[in-house]
């Protein structure tokens, strides 16, 4: 019958799978990403990824920039978690240049970038929520993220792309309004935190959109180069914090949380784990940073002149503060030759800085490892034979961030 | 017994006699180069030998020394043995006009876009990869940008005439 009613055109009746565009602009992908589906019906046939939409040469535009003005590179790199990057960076200019810098220095970094890892995760677990169906997580943690903008905001006067600190330590020491705002967040946090678990944690919709789905195992995923909390979900305890310690990481107590599965749910458990580790990690820094008195408690940079601003003050009367203010403005200073790998514990994973100097003014060559350029390459592997809804899932709970897959 | 840079000297020197030069430790990380020919055969020592265990790809990138003749491009390989946390990095060097180099791909699925990466910048051809198209710059493009011959705009021109920015 239906041969008399409808005319196919000729040839389509063969195509039995549907391509589907998502992305780069579909409100699930979070970031200018896209994908091309090939679908049957509901189910992943095949997957291409197309990156490279927000690409903005850093590694090329960093070949011709003294090292302080790279640090603005690096916050557009993962913008959830800009201070982790900057300090990243921070790092790696201290080792290349041989820089010791101050306990005091280092328990207020370690404050910084817990808090930011925070409120990445934050945002990647309640997005998860939010593309799961409930916005409510979403908007009541929120509030949360935005005292920690504050606390940024007291630091170093910015919140998104903070451009936070020197090398050698910070620009400015912390005043009492940000350790204040840091105690309301230690007093407050845990009680949003735990509210935020019980919204999602056993909830009946919310298991079932994300267990057993977008799953890896331990031995794929290192295969595939995971880090951070995405590798940790699959069940391998590697943090660069514990394997290789920076910033004084070794003083503090924390635990790693570990997965079992790598599923979509999984990865969500350890990210809430690791907000509570980070916590504690930040009251013991903050613990410690309260016991330094004195002149001691005004120590907030490492003494290296040839590359941390001088006061403005000295500027104007003394020489010598004169001539370094103008070399590290004009960007004159030389750098060390030789080559360095340095790398961080990110909100998505192992965030590294491969410089290479030649003795010039600027880096010969640097190269960002950026962890979600190098796991997004599994989410082909990860949708294959999943349902249409599960891959939005597993793209958010990859936390996924453009400006980093792009550099 | 803990793996220390000196074993891993030793066990790629009895492996590779005479074969691997430039052996130095900068900032504590053991770095060495290797023959281009011999790129595959060395990462699948350090990854099946039973001591070293070099099975994480932490990072692959390009690098380009335009003043060295015969060895322009630079690909180089950050390997980390993830039970013993130890590091290693790995060279190796290629003419620019015949940019060849074993993929890596079959071993880490990682290198999969490290390897676009930096062919789409370097242009450095990698025999074997399943799909080597350009990654991050448009599929157009006839040159590789992150090479030295592209230098970035001098930022003190004035010859520009660009009224909407007012440069």
């Amino acid at each position: 019958m239906s041969e008399q009613h409808i005319k196919l055109p000729e040839g389509s009746i063969e195509k039995t799978t549907t391509t589907l565009n998502l992305g780069p602009t579909h409100p699930a992908t979070h970031g200018v990403m896209q994908n091309i589906l090939e679908l049957d019906g509901e189910r992943i046939v095949s997957t291409e990824q197309t990156i490279g939409y927000i690409h903005r040469a850093f590694e090329k535009i960093a070949e011709r920039r003294p090292l302080y003005q790279i640090t603005t590179l690096t916050d557009r790199l993962n913008y959830c978690s800009s201070p982790i990057n900057n300090m990243g960076w921070h790092l790696t200019c201290e080792k290349l240049l041989g820089v010791k810098t101050p306990k005091r220095v280092d328990y207020l970094r370690v404050i910084i970038m817990e808090l930011s890892r925070i409120s990445d995760h934050l945002i990647c677990n309640s997005i998860v929520g939010v593309d799961a169906g409930a916005y409510t997580g979403f908007l009541y943690v929120m509030q949360y993220r935005e005292l920690i903008y504050e606390i940024y905001e007291e630091v170093c006067g910015a919140r998104l792309t903070t451009n936070m600190g020197r090398i050698g330590g910070f620009e400015r020491n912390f005043n009492d309004i940000a350790f204040q705002k840091i105690e309301k967040f230690l007093a407050e946090y845990p009680k949003v935190l735990k509210e935020f678990e019980n919204l999602f944690q056993r909830n009946r919709i919310f298991m079932d959109r994300t267990k057993n789905t977008g799953a890896i195992s331990a031995e794929r995923a290192l295969n595939y180069g995971f880090t951070g909390p995405n590798l940790r979900a699959a069940g391998v305890d590697y943090d660069v914090r514990i394997h290789s310690p920076y910033s004084s990481y070794e003083d503090f107590q924390f635990n790693v949380p570990v997965g079992t599965t790598g599923d979509n749910y999984d990865r969500w458990l350890v990210r809430g784990k690791e907000m509570w580790e980070s916590l504690s990690i930040i009251e013991q820094a903050y613990q410690k940073v309260q016991e330094f008195k004195g002149t001691e408690a005004d120590v907030f940079h490492a003494d290296v002149p040839e590359y941390y601003l001088p006061e403005k003050a000295d500027v104007y009367t003394k020489m010598e503060a004169l001539i370094y203010h103008f070399k590290i403005v004009m960007g004159e200073t030389e750098i060390p030759a030789g080559e360095v790998y340095q790398s961080v514990e990110g909100g998505n994973g192992e965030l590294g800085f491969y410089l290479i100097s030649d003795g010039g003014r600027t880096p010969y060559r640097l190269h960002f490892r950026r962890p979600c350029f190098i796991y997004y390459q599994a989410f082909e592997e990860l949708t294959k034979g999943a349902m249409l809804s599960d891959a939005i899932m597993t793209m958010s709970s990859l936390n996924l961030i453009a400006g980093e897959m792009d550099a | 017994m803990a793996l220390t840079n000196e074993i891993i000297q030793k066990r790629l020197s009895e492996k590779f006699p005479e074969q691997l030069s430039g052996f130095e430790e900068p900032y504590g990380m053991l770095t060495f180069q290797a023959p281009k020919e011999l790129n595959l055969k060395v990462l699948n020592f350090l990854y099946d030998d039973e001591e070293l265990k070099f099975r994480f790809m932490t990072d692959l990138c390009g690098v380009h020394y335009p003043n060295r003749k015969g060895e322009e491009l630079a690909v180089v390989y950050h390997l980390h043995n993830l039970e013993d946390n130890v590091r290693i990095r790995f060279k190796v060097f290629t003419d620019i006009n015949q940019p060849d180099i074993y993929t890596a791909t079959g071993l880490f699925s990682a290198a999969n876009w490290m390897e676009r990466e930096t062919y789409d910048f370097y242009g450095v051809n990698f025999v074997g990869h399943p799909k080597l198209k350009r990654i991050l710059n448009v599929d157009e493009m006839d040159y590789f940008p992150m090479r030295k011959e592209f230098p970035l705009e001098d930022q003190s021109r004035i010859d520009k005439d660009d009224e909407m920015f007012g440069r």
